[in-house]
């Protein structure tokens, strides 16, 4: 009977006599699904383009977080004063060194693998995830390096508002995250819906032989995307080095993106979108209210539990295509 | 494709060769192998530890040709914290009679406890690993100075209750715990719930979990919820870090934040002024202003022969290296001492560890004075129960803000004990201890 | 020239369809298990043996397992690590309840529980598929991983929270815990692997595994010539877990003699999944394969190092070995993506002509 109250009843009673941590809990959880959505976004580009379960995402995050602030100290050594200036700079040349890895991966990896299975493009992800994690620690160190969010302009600091008998507050960083995802989300529909590139992005997805068979170039398709996936990571590693710090353990944090893609579908923006916001505010819900029951910490399998459950009803996801099986 | 098939065959005859024709060359000299990870998800703190563990005993090779007059031979074997590397670097390691290892990980140091008496090998893992094993009758092979994880606690609650007045102040208060939800963080709990019971305060847990370290915001929102009174940290890695920023965005008190002996500057330095005022326990000096560091700098780090970066030097997990190496390199002179051996095997240096006595004077002469209290182990005794005293964040450095806290050795004396004998009792034939005790030189 | 099979006739159903037809190939085999059980335990060192060996057999049968699943019903699955897990706990918790039980068969039985806790996270396969059943099985490595570190009863509330390994005897000799010798703990394992691959073969290349192929191949064709997918799948799923959790046992009780549970983490699973695609996915001997180069391919390239003596400071080593061992992945899918397996029948191949071109 207690248990009883505690999982239906206790929970609500905190919910509305505490208002204050409903609406904070809710605030976390929507920048948690945002910043969850960002990783999976990357994902769910490269899978759409070219079908590949891309496991590097996560390794790509740390790279681009690392290539970023490496690149800050070197030229503060070479004399450019440090600060906003030498912050965009390294901003600048860390778009450009994600786009020659996109362009060396198209060249070196995917060319040669082109119409293979799909499990043997993702195990050559892991390759790419393994070559990348030694390349990176041996450029630019293991030890974990504090992000340059000051430099770059990013906001500190909260904002706070008064509710009820409680507070609110609002990381302005986090603000600053949930808009420019916003932003590069509009952005990337914008690119794939009503530009010519986006037109062939939508054909390479469905069919990479009929892509080719009307004159769009697969390599060409192929490297946008990892580019623009490159930025997406370059995006999430400076939000998550931002709240922790920029260290190899980052790549952790990527795995969080499985579930968002499971229940958003692997092909939708929307559904990465959408999926991000489920279960970031699932999770936060769950184990703010129902966690202390179960010892707390439920997090770590939360996601997939509440991914699992949707999947059940719709095995394609909520924004997957549908899944037409033919003999 | 034959040939490829012809490369692949010859990798695989190469790998064969390789693996079984790995040498174990006698050498004049003691061979001192150090289990680091400068690679891997922690080697943020790894990478100090390194440094300053192979800096100190190349320094002593380079500035007194060795201990003793013997060279020592240093090899470091990169574990990436990973316990299947860290046993292949033990196998690895095992055939060339080291005189001790220091596994630098609790998941290595776990497996190492019961090989260590077959194979003659004594562990150091200092203030980490089992915590029972500083009771030395059960674990003659195993050392774990100057204090435990259970130690630790308890000068954290001393220090608290000295704060607030008065231990029994406590009561009615609240305490949070946020720790690695791993061995190592759960390992105090016991201990913790104890003290609850004994003064009455109520303790609150906040695991987290391995893969959400860099993901803390529901724990600390229900540290707004809960509001205690303060927060006890044992974190590692990218938890540190995280968990400081995350109790600044809510506000909390940094100054009643308070952590075990891990959190390194990088770790504070990443959440800026907003640190300002976090503690931790630790019991050996910061910064670089002692002869032995000194020394390092003008045999090793000067003259380029380490890849130490020099802005590492003085940073608390590099002196905690040294530290490390300190006690390595004093048990080989004790072990020399007893023998009169000059190239000590492991069992010498077992008995060397058990006698370790590195006092006042004699940290004096190796340029510690002041960096740290003197060290004494016994043959009952692995641990010594050392105190450590409180630093604070100053929002650059950690400025020494307490005199030494002494653990509370009454409330865990039982409890080592139990658990010592609890783990005998589980590990049925586990072997009793056959070696001699030395007397105290 | 030597590898020929003219002249070998079958006059019996039963032997045309043995599993090796060729007279070469069943001579090789008996070499490569005289080898295994009296050559190398005889020469190889206590390093080659503890570090190279014994790891590789029992990624080896870990990898047997999760090909049975993924490579032979086109299951895929993350939750290897954690099904690892549970037999490595199951065989602790079975052997301090009953310490007068032998070790090995507790290792044996303990793959039950594992199969039962497979079955269970199995059940959502049946109505998703393909990456989406990829994600849900993680469900299962996270909520395993949790209750690894959550239940205390697990691990006999051990204050260190990890299994800490008693000593176990076999025929009168310590078979694990410190005691016992590299030599005798590997062949044990090798006896255990040796079985039960010898088993896998039975399995897969008779009726069951055929229901599996017809399933991993088009489910819904499968369905229509009869074959039952629930029962199918889910027996793939049992077959899968026991072998992983006898792995795990193994691993846990004759090479690491002590864990704590991040051991059997989410890295564990991806690690045997590439084992099984880069060793080729739906054969036993890829599994072999795959095992000695995720697993091999870094320690070779460390022991090379030190053996060239070369100076270079060991993290340098490390990433360099990272940076090697993505490399040749990458290289060996664009050589042959069908794994390792492929290679190797392609190499047979050649081998019958030889020394002809065709």
């Amino acid at each position: 009977m207690d248990l009883l109250y505690k999982v239906l009843i206790d929970p609500f009673v905190q919910m509305s006599t505490a208002p204050d941590l409903l609406v904070q809990t809710l605030w976390d959880g929507l920048v948690a699904g945002v910043l969850y959505s960002l990783i999976a976004l990357g994902f769910v580009l490269i899978f759409k383009a070219s079908g590949v379960f891309n496991f590097a995402q996560g390794i790509m995050v740390v790279f681009a977080a690392l290539a970023l602030v490496g690149l800050y100290d070197t030229l503060r050594r070479w004399g450019v004063p440090p600060g906003a200036l030498a912050a965009y700079l390294a901003l600048a040349l860390t778009i450009a060194v994600m786009f020659g890895l996109a362009f060396v991966i198209e060249r070196v990896m995917l060319r040669p693998l082109v119409n293979q299975p799909d499990i043997i493009l993702f195990m050559a992800t892991f390759g790419l995830t393994y070559f990348l994690i030694g390349f990176g620690e041996l450029v630019f160190g293991g030890d974990p390096k504090v992000m340059i969010a000051d430099q770059l302009g990013l906001p500190r600091g909260a904002v706070e508002v008064k509710v009820g008998t409680g507070f609110f507050s609002m990381q302005k960083i986090d603000i600053a995250a949930v808009v420019i995802v916003s932003l590069m989300v509009a952005g990337l529909s914008f690119l794939f819906q009503r530009t010519r590139i986006g037109r062939a992005l939508r054909a390479v997805a469905d069919s990479h032989k009929a892509a080719l068979s009307v004159g769009i170039s697969l390599e060409q398709i192929w490297v946008v995307v990892w580019f623009a996936a490159g930025i997406v990571a370059l995006a999430t590693g400076i939000m998550w080095g931002a709240r922790s710090e920029v260290s190899f353990s980052l790549q952790i944090i990527a795995l969080k993106a499985l579930p968002v893609l499971i229940l958003g579908g692997f092909t939708s923006i929307p559904g990465a979108i959408i999926g991000g916001l489920i279960i970031g505010i699932g999770e936060k819900i769950g184990e703010f209210y129902w966690g202390p029951l179960l010892g707390s910490g439920i997090e770590s399998w939360l996601a997939y539990v509440i991914a699992l459950v949707f999947l059940l009803f719709r095995p394609q996801g909520l924004f997957g295509e549908k899944i037409i099986e033919r003999i | 494709m034959s040939k490829h098939v012809s490369i692949l065959a010859g990798v695989i005859l190469a790998a064969t060769v390789v693996a079984s024709a790995l040498p174990a060359a006698a050498q004049e000299s003691i061979y001192v192998p150090l289990f680091t990870y400068r690679t891997g998800p922690f080697s943020g703190s790894g990478t100090f530890i390194a440094e300053g563990m192979h800096d100190y005993l190349e320094m002593l090779n380079q500035r007194d040709g060795g201990i003793g007059g013997v060279k020592l031979t240093i090899e470091e074997c990169e574990t990436g914290y990973d316990t299947k590397k860290g046993l292949e670097c033990y196998e690895q390691v095992k055939n060339k009679k080291p005189v001790m290892v220091n596994p630098w990980s609790t998941g290595i140091t776990l497996p190492l406890i019961p090989r260590a008496s077959v194979d003659k090998i004594p562990v150091l893992s200092m203030a980490y690993g089992l915590s029972a094993s500083a009771i030395g009758d059960t674990f003659p092979w195993i050392f774990n100075p100057p204090a435990t994880y259970w130690d630790g606690l308890s000068m954290i609650l001393t220090y608290i209750g000295n704060k607030e007045g008065g231990l029994e102040k406590l009561k009615g208060k609240t305490l949070g715990y946020i720790y690695l939800d791993a061995g190592f963080g759960k390992e105090p709990i016991p201990l913790f719930e104890q003290f609850a019971k004994d003064y009455g305060f109520t303790l609150k847990l906040y695991p987290v979990a391995a893969t959400e370290m860099q993901n803390q915001t529901s724990q600390w929102l229900n540290v707004r919820r809960d509001r205690p009174d303060y927060m006890v940290l044992y974190g590692w890695g990218a938890l540190n870090p995280t968990a400081i920023k995350e109790a600044a965005k809510i506000n909390y008190p940094m100054d009643k934040f308070v952590s075990i002996w891990w959190p390194s500057e990088d770790d504070a330095r990443s959440a800026g002024t907003a640190a300002k005022g976090f503690k931790t326990l630790n019991w050996h000096a910061v910064g670089a202003n002692f002869p032995v560091v000194q020394d390092v700098k003008k045999y090793v780090v000067d003259k380029s022969i380490t890849q130490t970066d020099k802005a590492h030097l003085g940073e608390v997990l590099y002196n905690r290296g040294i530290y490390n190496s300190m006690l390595i390199a004093e048990a080989i002179r004790n072990a020399q001492k007893i023998t009169g051996k000059k190239v000590v095997t492991g069992e010498d240096v077992r008995r060397g560890l058990e006698t370790l006595d590195v006092d006042q004077a004699r940290l004096k002469e190796i340029g510690m004075e002041g960096f740290t209290d003197p060290v004494k182990l016994t043959c009952a005794d692995h641990n010594g129960h050392f105190a450590a005293f409180m630093q604070e964040w100053d929002g650059t450095k950690w400025v020494k803000i307490s005199e030494p806290i002494k653990p509370m050795s009454d409330k865990v004396g039982p409890l080592l004990t139990a658990a010592a004998k609890e783990y005998v009792d589980k590990n049925s034939g586990w072997p009793k201890r056959t070696e001699a005790c030395d007397k105290s030189s | 020239m030597f590898y020929r099979e003219a002249g070998q006739f079958k006059t019996t159903y039963w032997a045309d369809q043995s599993v090796f037809p060729i007279l070469q190939d069943r001579i090789g085999l008996a070499l490569i298990l005289f080898t295994g059980f009296v050559v190398l335990p005889l020469t190889a060192s206590d390093f080659a043996i503890s570090v190279v060996l014994v790891p590789l057999l029992i990624f080896a049968l870990a990898a047997i397992g999760l090909n049975i699943l993924t490579g032979y019903t086109g299951l895929l699955s993350l939750g290897t690590g954690g099904f690892m897990g549970v037999g490595a706990f199951a065989c602790y918790k079975l052997t301090t309840t009953f310490p007068d039980v032998n070790i090995v068969i507790w290792i044996l039985v303990s793959g039950l529980f594992a199969s039962g806790v497979g079955i269970l996270f199995g059940l959502p396969s049946l109505r998703i598929k393909g990456f989406y059943l990829a994600v849900a099985t993680l469900a299962a490595q996270f909520f395993l991983d949790w209750c690894f570190v959550r239940v205390p009863w697990l691990v006999n509330y051990n204050v260190s929270g990890a299994i800490e390994v008693p000593t176990r005897t076999l025929f009168g000799m310590a078979i694990t815990g410190p005691n016992a010798t590299p030599q005798f703990r590997y062949l044990v394992i090798l006896s255990i692997v040796t079985l039960l691959t010898w088993f896998a073969s039975n399995l897969v290349h008779g009726r069951i595994g055929r229901s599996w192929m017809a399933v991993r191949d088009m489910d819904l064709a499968a369905e229509l010539i009869g074959i039952k997918l629930y029962r199918t799948k889910l027996l793939a799923f049992a077959v899968s877990s026991y072998y992983c959790g006898v792995a795990g046992a193994l691993m846990v009780f004759l090479w690491y003699g002590g864990a704590e549970p991040a051991v059997f983490g989410i890295d564990q699973s991806f690690f045997i999944l590439f084992m099984v695609i880069i060793g080729g996915l739906g054969s036993l001997v890829g599994s072999f394969f795959g095992a000695a180069l995720i697993y091999g391919l870094p320690i070779f390239m460390r022991s090379a190092v030190a053996a060239f003596g070369w100076q270079i400071l060991p993290s340098t080593v490390e990433h360099l070995t990272f940076m090697a061992v993505g490399a040749l992945i990458i290289l060996f899918l664009i050589i042959e993506p069908s794994g390792l397996a492929r290679l190797w029948q392609v190499g047979k191949q050649k081998m019958r002509v030889w020394p002809f071109p065709y």
